[in-house]
């Protein structure tokens, strides 16, 4: 497991907005551990990862051990304990779109970004991931760039949208 | 909530609409291509030409042809275009009234429409999914309403196991049996769950089913609690699939305002809740004991069968799973009668299913076809061959855990014993189509390190096995595989089938057995380096 980033801990014991939001996504399901897998979802949605802390905050507030957090937590593809990139490029590499050339694709982006995929830049600005089929299949070989799903990807296409991405501007926070 | 009231919400609806209906697909595929941008276009030169009063924009859920996206279709005529831009919107508005329209046209009449039997995907393209009395005017809540006030529970199953329809997950479990299993289950509280974990790679019809019309999945689960005495329903929805979340609680907000969900439904005494659990990117959920252990907040892992869910379930209640195509069809069956259905498809296998046709073909899309119809109907015919011209290979159906259909075999009927018989499953939907520049062992491959990669760790024979089997594949890819590994990989494919805890690990070796059994010359042609 990834050293989680010191700044989001601190922000996380200032007790910013997001504290409150999560609380409230706890108290909406009345803290009920069978909740844990919406909570996280909340959670990993306005911390974009899910640290330690948090995840001790949460079992706290469920009422669950720890182990049982860390436990689901890790279980699931779509939790992340590290923290993610500013930009996010996720090549989709369901069948469909594997059989119209993904793993080119991925190659290709892998180069672009001189990292492989399940992992981001050293200075943070973009991750690279790979998804298991996002239902575009009729638009293979799909791409999902910051949320926006794109279609129809060359290995050409992708190479020069994360060059882009690379020295993109930060993203405004929202 | 009355019949009348019903009837009154859908005449009031038939008034308001326009002459013209500009259907313009607001589905994942299309919405990936500007398709709200086109939505949007359409409106403004709508206004612009001052047709407001005779024409109006609809966003609709999936028309069908992905490939061709974004899709619009003028209604009621039926012109197609295809491939829209935003800026064809003013030109696509001036065609109405007889302009110059130089957008591409699809024809409507080609076999990928006209060989379709749309139940499940009756509305889809027809209908704002976003709005809940277009639904009640093409129909919908009408069956509910016919089974609370007119059927009893006991009825309502003998029609759905009259009907012959089997479960759409892929397994193909009789429904009516597994509702009256349910039902006679004793229990204080049970549970209605739809499995809406639609893992499959390569398969989206789940998607696009609630995407497109998610008050028929809804209606479907509602039928369903009153049949087995349920109060309280779940849809187990991929994390992946955002936008088809959203529609749906947009759908269940609505059909809750008005009275179709919720307490004393239709003024009767029947309460039924539904809430969405939103899924974490775990394929392994899509099992049912997995997709249980979920839904409870836990890890996603399967356990040991009996008892079933039908006995012991959600917090050990009673509980029905079916899959979301599954309960799509309930609704068309209390319309139309058992009899009708079962008229429809093969002696085993009743109705029609959808299929997602992807990979290597000229219409990729999603297509609702009658079961019994054969594989090179599909491919050939609807699918419109290859794609680019390039000669057609094989066809994988089940995803990870089908296997792949050679083209000599395509005179398969599609029904679930046929399938099976090929070595491969009917699974939930999905049908990727491979042409020559696929390497079946390539594609072996990938479909075990998926399968490596989701085991979720419980049971030794899946989670060992499927590693084991995903080396000797990469040595084999690498050349440098001997007559000996594929022996090997020959038991250890049977070891897992026969020992693994759940469907995934019985499962995972089908792609690798389909693959040595009908193109043995690959695997022989990598050994021989």
């Amino acid at each position: 497991m990834a050293t989680p980033h010191p700044t989001h801990d601190a922000a996380a014991a200032a007790g910013d907005n997001r504290l409150k939001i999560l609380e409230a996504t706890m108290k909406r399901n009345q803290y009920r551990p069978d909740a844990l897998i919406e909570v996280l979802h909340k959670a990993q949605e306005i911390y974009g990862f899910l640290s330690p802390d948090l995840l001790v905050r949460i079992a706290r507030s469920l009422h669950l051990p720890p182990s049982r957090v860390y436990g689901v937590a890790t279980f699931y593809h779509f939790f992340s304990l590290a923290p993610q990139g500013t930009h996010t490029c996720t090549i989709c590499l369901g069948t469909a779109c594997y059989v119209r050339g993904a793993a080119e694709l991925m190659a290709r982006a892998e180069h672009a970004a001189g990292i492989a995929a399940g992992h981001t830049t050293p200075d943070g600005h973009l991750s690279l991931a790979s998804v298991r089929c996002i239902g575009a299949c009729g638009i293979a070989p799909a791409v999902v760039i910051d949320g926006n799903v794109t279609g129809h990807m060359t290995p050409d296409d992708i190479a020069a949208q994360v060059t882009a991405l690379l020295s993109a501007p930060e993203l405004p926070q929202s | 909530m009355e019949l009348h009231d019903l009837q009154l919400i859908a005449r009031r609806e038939r008034e308001r609409r326009r002459r013209i209906r500009i259907h313009c697909c607001t589905s994942s595929g299309c919405l990936a291509s500007q398709g709200l941008e086109i939505q949007k276009r359409l409106e403004a030169a709508v206004a612009e030409a001052g047709l407001e009063g005779e024409v109006e924009v609809v966003g609709v859920g999936c028309i069908g042809s992905c490939g061709q996206g974004p899709m619009v279709e003028i209604a009621p005529e039926g012109t197609l275009y295809e491939y829209v831009r935003p800026e064809d919107a003013d030109a696509i508005v001036a065609a109405i009234n007889g302009g110059e329209c130089s957008v591409q046209r699809g024809d409507p009449l080609r076999p990928f429409f006209t060989r379709q039997f749309p139940i499940v995907r009756k509305n889809a393209g027809k209908i704002d999914p976003e709005r809940i009395e277009e639904y009640i005017a093409a129909g919908g809540y009408r069956s509910l309403y016919r089974a609370i006030n007119e059927m009893t529970p006991a009825e309502v199953i003998d029609e759905i196991t009259r009907s012959g329809l089997r479960g759409r997950g892929g397994a193909g479990y009789p429904t009516g049996l597994k509702w009256s299993t349910v039902a006679k289950s004793r229990g204080e509280r049970k549970y209605v769950v739809c499995n809406g974990d639609e893992g499959d790679p390569g398969a989206f019809m789940d998607r696009s089913v609630l995407e497109s019309d998610p008050h028929l999945v809804l209606e479907g689960m509602c039928i369903a609690a009153y049949a087995i005495g349920a109060d309280q329903g779940y849809i187990y929805v991929r994390g992946e699939y955002p936008f088809a979340i959203q529609r749906l609680q947009k759908a269940i907000n609505q059909a809750k305002k008005f009275g179709l969900l919720g307490s004393q439904i239709f003024d009767s005494t029947f309460d039924f809740r539904v809430d969405i659990r939103v899924g974490a990117g775990a394929f392994v959920c899509g099992e049912e004991t997995a997709l249980l252990a979920s839904i409870e907040g836990r890890r996603g892992q399967p356990r040991p069968r009996p008892p079933y869910p039908a006995e012991s379930g959600l917090w050990g209640k009673p509980t029905l799973i079916n899959n979301v195509e599954t309960f799509a069809n309930i609704a068309s069956i209390i319309e139309h009668g058992p009899d009708w259905y079962a008229s429809i498809g093969t002696e085993t296998s009743r109705g029609t299913k959808v299929f997602a046709l992807t990979g290597k073909i000229h219409n990729t899309g999603l297509i609702e076809v009658p079961m019994g119809i054969t594989l090179r109907e599909i491919v050939h015919q609807l699918g419109g061959g290859g794609h680019s011209g390039s000669e057609v290979k094989a066809v994988q159906t089940g995803g990870p855990s089908g296997g792949c259909i050679p083209a000599s075999l395509f005179d398969t009927p599609v029904d679930y014993e046929s399938l099976a018989q090929v070595g491969s499953i009917m699974g939930s939907g999905g049908m990727v189509v491979m042409d020559n520049s696929t390497n079946m062992v390539e594609l072996a491959k990938f479909y075990m390190e998926f399968c490596k990669d989701e085991s979720c760790g419980k049971c030794v024979p899946c989670r060992v096995g499927t590693v084991q089997i995903h080396r000797l594949l990469e040595k084999i890819t690498a050349g440098q595989g001997s007559q000996a590994d594929i022996d090997q990989l020959q038991e250890l494919c049977q070891l897992l089938r026969n020992t693994s805890l759940c469907g995934l690990g019985q499962s995972a070796p089908n792609p690798v057995m389909s693959t040595l059994k009908y193109f043995t010359e690959e695997y022989e042609h990598l050994i021989e380096r």
